[in-house]
């Protein structure tokens, strides 16, 4: 019984000493433990790094601070979920969960909540069908846009031709691995190319049994699903069994340089599909060594800015500091609720001249969110690693993806959610 | 003196049997009931329910049924996150199938269904014991996530194979999904636990526990006696699935909403609820309470204590909780290996001669 006094007294405290202050509060649930670490650090990092760098050199946004409370998740649902009841009581508007587990979890509550979701390349890819999830954003791509141009990039190396062809999924045994699977079954069918699955269960440290199999069946090529300490497993385990590297397609989670590193040299051709520019050669980064990293408010040591997780968060937080700001505009408000910044995130448009100005030139796509459509273009291109100069380049151009598939796979999952949950379609 | 037992006298054999035969302890038991039920649930909000009373309470279910199995019947169990994942399964199954029928029914079902399964499972217990059982329930656990993985039916075909629960709800109260009120919450696990709670209690001081302790403390022995060993152990298997299921259920239904097999039910989880039992007690229905107070309420204790009120990087603070858990769990096994539940028995015998040492 005393814990629970302590407890109590504790929670008291906490509740005393974060009122709710007039700033825009963008809850980080991060997780820099665990085995998926690898990947949370440096995107909590770019995450809260580019919120300092609008504090610091443009005094937040539409001349209100920005705010980054960061709760440790550990990639746990059920930290997930105290780590969400924790700062939603700040004025949270928005979260950013980087986990598909807790993201399936929130999309409910936060609906009922009136907060939005942003999920940029994960969570449930059906939340594309804005009409279904109102408050859910996953634009810029998603899964099934990443599986896509991932066939794509095969076609390509083939002539337009696959019929035949073998093509092995490995995955995490869990949501974010699973969510692929019924747009590469529809590929599979439509280009003539034999598809299987093969799980590896949390956390994938031990993935002997998965490679032996796929040695066994000897496919053409192996997508890959993975992420954290999974990665760079999978990446060693292809380079023992000599495994060409060049027919490795990792997601954009399984792609970045600490996954490779490991691997040495044997790991260059690997790929991976990326929904964003790599490397640090756009301004912005000069700007967050100057204003962040050099005048020691980084989240983080510093030492990951300029690479591909890092570049995803600053892209998340740039695009919810966009929607924030176009939420200002549209309520005529500086401190704006949960709720008006869902309709910054509704109406957002993202245009090429935006990015210049943001100094991400060519880093990501030109589009405009609806109210129909939260997902985006769905623009991919494919990027290659050279452990030689240990660097991460794109080898195609942004391409779209084969939408005639994976617009059904949307409509039919959401309505099959809508029909469980009794949801109306908000879209007039 | 902090005990007063003068007058406190037992006429009858019924008044020595009682659970608390003493009658300021029948007095806290009362009143934790009345503040459990009458003062908390006017109070909690969104943050006490989910993050702290409905995983103490689901988790504490989960211990009383492990607690069954293992700390009564002496059956080691690894299996407990697999069963778990049976009666969330069940539960889902149940809540989308019949979406008429009340919740409270369904999560029932789902508890008797886990028990059929566990008895299955139990079934090598008669011929093989301690290490060895464990082993058998561990490929348990590992199979049924195997399971729930790979056959789509029980996750209804959903692209990511996760469980959604839909809402359902109690004579008009909304108790699952997001639109649920943090009281009703509160209160459909309260009422489970109490529940729960009260037939293990008399489950274990009547006959079937003297034949699941005679078992457990030497199985030769309770056979020349008379005890029938397939039907105790399998009763044991029962019982504690049953429990075990019904937390597996509300797990999913009322306090996550969404749960798929290998991230929520894992080997961790089993790990996590033999951990409640060891460090609360074996063979005991107030160390079911402890253990899980302590694995639950500790971590968030000292995470709003670190990050919260000390202002520490959360990364720091996490890998801190670890080692202050894991110390803690060392701690108290030198000083008390029956677990905090022994302690708080030899804490009240002090207390009860207190201030008279002899």
């Amino acid at each position: 019984m005393t814990y629970k006094r302590v407890a109590a007294a504790s929670v008291a405290a906490l509740m005393v000493a974060s009122p709710v202050m007039a700033d825009l509060v963008f809850p980080s649930l991060s997780y820099r433990t665990g085995p998926f670490a690898a990947g949370g650090i440096p995107y909590a990092d770019g995450f809260a790094d580019y919120m300092t760098l609008l504090n610091e050199r443009d005094g937040g946004v539409g001349g209100v601070k920005l705010q980054v409370p960061e709760c440790e998740t550990a990639y746990n649902t059920e930290k997930g979920v105290e780590c969400y009841e924790a700062t939603k009581g700040q004025g949270a508007l928005a979260y950013n969960p980087l986990s598909t587990g807790i993201t399936y979890q929130l999309i409910p509550k936060a609906t009922a909540d009136d907060i939005p979701l942003y999920t940029p390349g994960y969570g449930r890819t059906s939340a594309a069908n804005g009409n279904v999830f109102s408050h859910v954003f996953n634009f810029p791509a998603n899964y099934w846009n990443g599986a896509s141009a991932a066939v794509n990039h095969i076609l390509d190396l083939n002539g337009g031709d696959l019929k035949g062809k073998k093509v092995i999924l490995l995955h995490f045994n869990g949501a974010y691995g699973k969510e692929p699977i019924p747009t590469l079954t529809a590929l599979g069918e439509k280009h003539g190319f034999d598809f299987s699955t093969v799980p590896v269960d949390y956390p994938g440290q031990e993935q002997k049994s998965q490679w032996l199999q796929i040695r066994r069946e000897k496919p053409d090529y192996v997508l890959f699903w993975g992420w954290g300490v999974m990665n760079q497993v999978a990446v060693q385990e292809a380079a023992n069994i000599r495994f060409p590297m060049e027919n490795f397609i990792g997601v954009w989670w399984s792609g970045a340089e600490h996954d490779v590193k490991p691997a040495g040299d044997a790991a260059t051709g690997y790929k991976a599909v990326a929904f964003h520019g790599v490397g640090n050669d756009y301004p912005v980064f000069g700007d967050i060594n100057k204003y962040v990293v050099e005048a020691g408010k980084a989240a983080g040591d510093g030492s990951n800015v300029g690479t591909v997780i890092y570049n995803r968060g600053v892209y998340a937080a740039m695009m919810l500091a966009e929607a924030a700001k176009k939420a200002q505009e549209i309520h005529g408000v500086a401190d704006i609720t949960s709720g008006q910044m869902r309709d910054g995130l509704e109406q957002l448009e993202i245009t090429n001249a935006r990015m210049a100005e943001l100094g991400m030139e060519g880093f990501g796509p030109e589009f405009k969110v609806s109210c129909a459509n939260h997902g985006g273009p769905g623009t991919a291109a494919i990027q290659q690693w050279d452990a030689a100069s240990g660097k991460w380049s794109l080898i195609s151009d942004f391409g779209p993806s084969d939408m005639d598939v994976i617009q059904p796979l949307i409509t039919a999952d959401s309505e099959a959610y809508a029909a469980e949950n009794n949801i109306e379609p908000q879209c007039k | 003196m902090f005990y007063r037992e003068a007058g406190d006298f037992k006429t009858s054999y019924k008044d020595d049997n009682q659970t608390f035969p003493i009658r300021l302890d029948r007095a806290g038991y009362w009143v934790a009931l009345a503040v459990a039920f009458l003062i908390v649930p006017f109070m909690v909000n969104d943050y006490w329910v989910n993050a702290i009373f409905a995983p103490f309470f689901i988790y504490a279910i989960a211990a009383l049924g492990l607690n069954i199995l293992t700390g009564y019947a002496g059956q080691v169990s690894l299996g407990t996150g697999g069963f778990m994942a049976v009666g969330a399964y069940a539960c889902y199954k149940l809540m989308v199938a019949f979406p008429e029928v009340n919740i409270v029914f369904h999560v029932l079902i789902s508890g008797g269904i886990t028990a059929v399964v566990g008895v299955a499972f139990g079934l090598p217990s008669l011929r093989i014991k301690g290490f060895y059982l464990a082993v058998a329930t561990l490929a348990s656990q590992f199979f049924l996530v195997w399971l729930f993985n790979k056959v789509p039916w029980f996750y209804n075909y959903s692209a990511s194979g996760q469980i959604n629960a839909p809402e359902r709800s109690v004579f008009g109260v909304v108790v699952t999904g997001p639109h649920t009120e943090a009281w009703a919450k509160y209160l459909i696990c309260l009422i489970f636990l109490v529940a729960l709670a009260w037939i293990a209690r008399n489950l274990t001081r009547g006959m079937m526990g003297r034949k699941w302790m005679g078992i457990r403390d030497m199985d030769i022995a309770a056979e020349i006696i008379g005890v029938n060993p397939l039907m105790a152990k399998m009763t044991a298997f029962a019982a504690s699935s049953f429990f075990v299921g019904v937390a597996g259920a509300l797990f999913f239904s009322v306090y996550l909403g969404a749960a798929e097999a290998g991230e929520s039910f894992g080997i961790t989880k089993s790990f996590l609820i033999l951990f409640m039992i060891i460090i609360g007690g074996l063979g005991s229905i107030f160390g079911s309470f402890a253990g899980a107070a302590f694995m639950v309420l500790m971590p968030v204790l000292l995470k709003n204590v670190l990050v919260g009120m000390m202002g520490w990087p959360t990364d720091l603070a996490a890998h801190l909780e670890f080692m202050i858990v894991g110390g803690l769990i060392v701690f108290f096994l030198i000083v008390e290996p029956h677990g905090l539940a022994q302690l708080w028995r030899l804490t009240k015998d002090k207390l009860r001669l207190w201030p008279f040492p002899h």
